[in-house]
């Protein structure tokens, strides 16, 4: 975290699981790059990581923190509701329960 | 703006949807998921999840008192068998059981 002391840079490579990538792809869609309509700023993304609080920023991983940050982004502005997410949520749960 | 129509009536039997979406959510953790009866409706009022975000909450939500039995809501309850606790949870974290 910003600021604090901290160990070595860990320097090894490692792959990214499918949804760390989708997380990724959403960023660079949300954010406009290829034309469409810019619905979240990367500042808005290290804000709302910056939200999260040292407990919730230590306990994460990367792309936990992200897309996070996206969906708080996304309440913000409205793109979506709690309520849509919550029932989202759901939907996904009961899916990969089966 | 006019507010959404209640769909519950007191005596029904309802369970409170189990969810744990990011923002600002009047339901409470410790509720989620139980089924209780609905006790009364309490009235309609903005909701509190878009007014958090600043939107002004429209259409309003009917908003209910849902009666719980405690034994069912604490699993280490150790009160008479009847104690109940009343929650006022809005229609749309409510599904007809």
């Amino acid at each position: 975290m910003g600021g604090l002391p901290a160990g070595p840079v860990q320097r090894t490579e490692h792959e990214y699981a499918e949804w760390e990538r989708r997380v990724d792809a959403l960023m660079v869609l949300l954010s406009g790059v290829f034309g469409g309509k810019r619905l979240m700023t990367v500042d808005e993304l290290r804000k709302n990581i910056e939200a999260l609080g040292p407990e919730a920023y230590d306990a994460m991983g990367y792309y936990e923190r992200w897309v996070s940050a996206i969906a708080q982004t996304m309440l913000q502005r409205g793109v979506i509701t709690t309520e849509e997410l919550a029932r989202k949520m759901l939907e996904v749960e009961r899916r990969e329960a089966g | 703006m006019k507010p959404v129509e209640p769909l519950f009536r007191p005596g029904e039997r309802v369970r409170v949807m189990k969810a744990y979406p990011l923002g600002h959510v009047r339901t409470p953790y410790y509720i989620r998921g139980a089924r209780g009866v609905i006790e009364r409706l309490c009235g309609a009022f903005a909701n509190p999840e878009e007014l958090a975000q600043m939107r002004d909450g429209l259409p309003a939500r009917p908003l209910y008192r849902v009666r719980f039995l405690q034994r069912e809501v604490w699993p280490d309850y150790r009160g008479s068998c009847d104690d109940t606790v009343d929650v006022e949870i809005f229609q749309h974290w409510l599904e007809r059981t």
